[in-house]
């Protein structure tokens, strides 16, 4: 079999963090090679090593084909199109200028391989989150290299297009590619990985074949058992919380009506474009809506207000930690209390730190955290305000399965105090998992509802329905 | 954990961290072997004094940049607080500032100008406001702004006291205060900010009338120290304040800055000027010096960074 890199006790430090301790890792043409690990684990940290973004201090590389990587953070230009994002660094020219025509002619193709359907002259920053995710995607692909990474590319995706990416993965490794897949789905491995590095605190602790099991990875990662991955702990619901009524806003969504009571954990499902972000962002005040009204605990709500949102009693976990849920300059313990200002409380700031095992010190720059570590912040600062009702979007995007766990429990105790939680998730597992009712929507609507113990089958079903208005 | 607290305030790690302040070292280093009267008590305190009005001027200024903003009509407030404050009294001086940079908030928050754009607007009408309300000519401080630019005793000069006084509340405004911790939310992310409910056009307000205020203050301080408010006072002021603050270590793109770095900013040029003056540059050739170190100093920061 022919190796395409050859990497040997890497070892890297930042400051006085050793985030990889002697790391072997050898890449082979035509396989899927996961990486494996807990958050701040060092996968990362080893991707941009081996794509020489940061140097390392011990270990030699030996690469013997061409690299393209899909980093966890998000790399595109906000202000610039689609198109332009996907040929940036290569645009075509004639005569000098950007030759538009020649970018529009291309696009399109690029844009089908992934099955994205969305306008070229489109501006990034308008898209959301997941397509732009797989715009990343399109534009690694184009560069036919020997050898591609894929830093955690599911953790924004949903079904439809993790589906369509594996299905990309298996082909590219058809034609000989060597693939390097890092991802927190268990399910995701186990259709794919030919072969699995665990790495636990920046050391390989194991390499695992195409057959191990869920329970046999995450032993290997986390170090101890997991019995239950969604421990849903139900409550007796008590009176209505947030109550969501005929909310519209043309073109965007039409007539939500969803009501999460005192007690309850309420999920809502869809694919991506169905309007879930939409409607979290407007009961919260973000954006504003044309008609409907958002109350909570019996109060409405002034539109378009998220200061009077919060002093209602209502929270977002917004779904884009970088752009909307961190203060990238600040420190974790900055962003941690940046809801909670007046009260400063070092001894819950602390609490709050350790409950959801955030790897870093609370003095340290946020930027300098994992990327599953960030999001826990994001999440942290959240649980400390302690709101009556807290809308998640996405909130465990790209955090490991122990640690998933743990938020899961601040969940249940959330509810177990009689707070109300309304989770948007485009994890099927863990929507259909942790919400006493699932809420479906499907083009801006509500496509239907489902009883707690719905199969994935069940939510599918309605969420790619055709509603005809 | 003892060493490493130790280690962390060890005099050498801490030049380390604070690029600026070595830099100053070196540069007061280099003048007083080129040039030893630059070590005389008087001449040190007269670096102070000329540091003040362009310190008072960035720690208003440090408020904005730390906020993502910035602000050019700080020269002009100046300007135009003293004016009012020689034709009528130093407070009102002081009322017209803060009012000024309120005005600018305004446009920002709720007229949404870029900041670039409602400060240079400013800039402009409140230079000419203080032309009209001077007539063209110089106009006489009254005792108590002309007290603000004497010395309280001898070797005790106020506007180096009323430098400390105001770095003292800018360190603490930023670090001790809501409004403070806001500011650097809002410049390192201000979606952010806005989603964890802090109110960003209303803070906005606040820290544009600070800057304009400590604008104003240094205006007094300048009116004091000449015993007049001059029509062209302190124009082109506010790209040294600018110039302090970067030195300093904040980043334009906001998010980052602290009042002991814009004080550092500060002194650096002053120290620049006098020892220029003490060596006996031309004051064309100044003008180049001034340029380089400025380059100098941030490059030596962004190399820290790295
Ligand atoms: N620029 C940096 N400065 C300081 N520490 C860093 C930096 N980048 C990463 N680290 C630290 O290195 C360790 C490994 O981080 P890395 O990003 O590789 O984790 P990861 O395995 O990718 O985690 P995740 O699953 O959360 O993405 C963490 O402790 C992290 O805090
Ligand atoms: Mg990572």
């Amino acid at each position: 079999m022919k190796t395409l890199i050859t990497a040997r006790g890497i070892t890297k430090h930042f400051g006085a963090t050793k985030a990889l301790d002697g790391v072997d890792l050898e890449i082979f043409a035509g396989e899927v090679h996961v990486l494996l690990g807990e958050n701040g684990a060092g996968k990362s940290t080893l991707v941009k090593v081996l794509a020489g973004i940061h140097g390392h201090d011990a270990g030699t590389i030996e690469g013997h084909a061409s690299l393209a990587v899909i980093h966890q953070e998000l790399a595109l230009v906000p202000e610039l199109s689609v198109a332009e994002n996907l040929f940036l660094n290569r645009l075509p020219r004639r005569f000098g200028f950007v030759d538009r025509a020649e970018m529009r002619r291309r696009a399109p193709e690029l844009l089908d391989r992934v099955g994205l359907d969305v306008d070229p002259d489109a501006k990034v920053k308008d898209l959301g989150i997941a397509q732009q995710q797989m715009i990343e995607i399109a534009r690694a692909l184009d560069k036919n290299a020997g050898v591609l990474i894929l830093d955690e590319p599911t953790a924004v995706l949903t079904e439809t297009e993790t589906d369509r990416l594996l299905q990309i993965m298996a082909q590219l490794r058809q034609n000989g590619v060597g693939l390097v897949f890092i991802t927190h789905h268990l399910d995701e491995i186990q259709r794919i990985a030919d072969r699995i590095t665990v790495l636990r605190d920046g050391r390989s602790v194991g390499v695992l074949g195409p057959k191990a099991t869920t329970r046999h990875m995450i032993e290997l990662m986390v170090g101890r058992p997991i019995d239950e991955q969604y421990p849903r702990a139900q409550q007796r619901p008590g009176q209505p919380l947030l109550s969501i009524e005929g909310l519209t806003k043309r073109g965007v969504f039409e007539d939500i009506t969803i009501e999460v009571h005192a007690g309850e954990v309420v999920g809502i499902a869809g694919l991506v474009g169905a309007g879930r972000t939409e409607v979290a962002r407007a009961a919260f005040g973000v954006d504003g809506y044309d008609r409907g009204t958002v109350k909570v605990d019996g109060k409405p709500l002034r539109r378009n207000d998220v200061q009077a949102a919060i002093k209602a009693g209502l929270g977002l976990v917004p779904e884009d930690r970088k752009g909307q849920g961190l203060v990238l300059t600040a420190t974790v313990g900055q962003n941690l209390e940046l809801v909670t200002l007046h009260d400063r409380d070092r001894k819950r700031l602390h609490d709050i730190a350790g409950k959801l095992r955030i790897k870093g010190r609370v003095e340290q720059p946020v930027k300098e955290l994992s990327g599953g570590n960030q999001q826990k912040v994001v999440i942290g600062k959240w649980l400390l305000a302690d709101p009556k009702v807290l809308i998640l979007d996405e909130p465990t995007r790209g955090v490991d399965v122990g640690a998933k766990v743990e938020i899961y429990e601040l969940i249940n105790r959330m509810t177990a105090q009689g707070r109300a939680v309304l989770l948007v998730s485009s994890d099927l597992p863990e929507v259909i998992g942790m919400s006493d009712r699932v809420v479906v929507m499907a083009h801006g609507r509500v496509a239907g509802e489902l009883p707690r113990g719905a199969t994935q089958d069940q939510v599918m079903a309605l969420a790619v329905q055709e509603i005809s208005a | 954990m003892s060493t490493i607290s130790i280690r962390k305030y060890a005099p050498k790690k801490y030049l380390a961290e604070n690029g600026a302040l070595a830099g100053l070292l070196l540069l007061a280093l280099v003048i007083a072997i080129m040039q030893p009267a630059f070590l005389n008590a008087q001449n040190l305190l007269n670096v102070g004094v000329q540091a003040a009005v362009i310190a008072i001027m960035a720690f208003g200024m440090t408020f904005v940049v730390v906020a993502g903003g910035i602000d050019l009509s700080v020269g002009s407030i100046a300007a135009l607080a003293a004016m009012v404050g020689a034709l009528t009294a130093g407070p009102i001086g002081l009322v017209v500032g803060a009012l000024c940079g309120l005005v600018n908030g305004a446009l920002i928050s709720y007229g949404k100008l870029p900041p670039f754009i409602a400060t240079l607007a400013m800039l402009s009408v409140a230079r000419g406001l203080t032309l009209v309300l001077s007539e063209g000519q110089p106009h006489e401080t009254d005792a108590l702004v002309t007290f603000l630019g004497s010395n309280l005793a001898p070797m005790v000069p106020l506007p180096l006291l009323l430098m400390l006084a105001f770095f003292g509340i800018t360190g603490l405004i930023l670090t001790r205060t809501n409004l403070g911790r806001r500011m650097y939310a809002i410049g390192g992310n201000e979606e952010a900010a806005k989603l964890s409910g802090i109110d960003v056009r209303k803070q906005k307000l606040w820290i544009y009338a600070l800057s304009g205020l400590f604008a104003a203050a240094a205006g007094l301080v300048l009116a004091g120290r000449l015993g007049s408010a001059g029509p062209q006072a302190a124009a082109g002021y506010e790209l040294d304040a600018i110039a302090a603050v970067v030195i300093g270590g904040a980043s334009l793109s906001g998010g980052v800055g602290r009042a002991t770095g814009t004080l550092v900013g500060a002194l650096v040029l002053a120290v620049l000027r006098n020892g220029l003056n003490l060596l006996q540059v031309p004051p064309f050739w100044q003008q180049v010096v001034i340029g380089v170190v400025i380059a100098l100093a941030a490059l030596l920061d962004s190399l820290r960074r790295r």
